[in-house]
């Protein structure tokens, strides 16, 4: 990748009242300011956002895809973490 | 017609939020980057959107039943009364965010006046557009000190951009009996409070930018009396095309 290029940013967005931003993509921008402006320019032109968040995609840290078994696999085995396992009562609505 | 100085006077604002926008809307695919290239266009709809309710009401004065499509793709380049500031080349990406920038640093106190006006119609159009150019012009100001701060190209760029650009600014606040007319029935603002604005809005972007206003005060007029530079008629040769050659198409 050329040096030359502007940092990556990841945008995340909220689209209303109450809810989480939500990663949405990323842009290139040469500061936060202008990071923020287009995001805005690129991901709410359709009035998808009411807040936009960004960051600067080199200070995320990730998981190790290799290192997935051992992060994730365990969990899969612990079906008793989800909540399956109790009789809804009669005239219970909503579950 | 009811109302010739407004009408005339509504045309002038219409005519540059097209023109203007026709010219952004040249950089689109074109753009200095994928994100710049849609604020650019972003901005050009903008412009256009508020020419379409401008027309409207225009072609509403008129009274001779037209739309307007009508008033925007088939007047002769004279009927056209915007000022050559926005009819100004593209030129590279300095030259066209400082000709956007003193254009926004005109229009937002322009349309926080416009919004007190007694004319129904003008004041809506004010309101709707007054945000849209809040926007327009944080974002250009944002360039010009980027681009003014940066590095040495890029300053020498927007320096040259302004001294090229700054003989057209003069005419964002010419005025004449149309003006007259219409401030003296309170419908419209004066321009010199205006100017006041839009000089404190340039003098503080251009010192953040390091940029120094020209002391050549060499100035163009003509465009609101519908004299154009040799520019215009290849932006309505471009914009006219469709409708002069396949008369009231519509899609």
């Amino acid at each position: 990748m050329s040096t030359n290029e502007w940092p990556l940013w990841e945008v995340f967005i909220r689209s209303k009242q109450g809810l989480n931003h939500k990663h949405v993509g990323s842009l290139r921008a040469p500061d936060a300011t202008l990071a923020l402006e287009n995001a805005r320019d690129v991901y709410t032109r359709r009035s998808e956002g009411i807040s936009i968040w960004v960051v600067e995609s080199a200070h995320i840290h990730a998981t190790d895809i290799d290192e997935a078994d051992a992060f994730f696999e365990p969990s899969d085995t612990k079906i008793y973490r989800h909540p399956t396992f109790y009789e809804v009562p009669d005239g219970v609505k909503h579950m | 017609m009811q109302q010739p100085a407004l009408f005339e006077y509504v045309l002038r604002i219409a005519d540059d939020s097209l023109i203007l926008g026709q010219r952004l809307g040249e950089w689109c695919g074109h753009g200095p980057i994928l994100e710049e290239d849609i604020a650019m266009t972003n901005i050009a709809l903008d412009l256009i959107g508020q020419s379409i309710s401008l027309y409207d009401f225009a072609a509403e004065l008129e009274g001779t039943g037209k739309n307007h499509d009508q008033l925007a793709y088939l007047r002769y380049e004279n009927e056209y009364k915007n000022i050559l500031l926005v009819e100004q080349p593209n030129g590279d990406f300095a030259m066209t965010i400082l000709r956007q920038f003193f254009f926004d640093a005109f229009r937002l106190p322009f349309y926080e006046a416009l919004m007190k006006s007694p004319v129904a119609q003008l004041a809506a159009v004010a309101a709707k557009s007054v945000k849209e150019t809040r926007y327009h012009l944080k974002h250009t100001s944002e360039w010009v000190i980027r681009m003014g701060d940066g590095t040495d190209e890029s300053h020498q760029r927007a320096q040259d951009a302004i001294d090229h650009l700054w003989r057209y600014t003069n005419e964002l606040f010419y005025e004449n009996e149309v003006d007259q007319t219409l401030q003296a029935e309170g419908k419209v603002p004066a321009l010199s409070a205006i100017r006041t604005q839009w000089l404190s809005t340039v003098t503080n972007v251009l010192s953040e930018a390091t940029l120094q206003i020209p002391t050549n005060d060499w100035k163009f007029d003509g465009g609101r009396e519908g004299r154009h530079s040799e520019h215009m008629g290849y932006i309505l040769s471009d914009l006219q095309y469709m409708q002069r050659a396949y008369p009231n198409m519509e899609w």
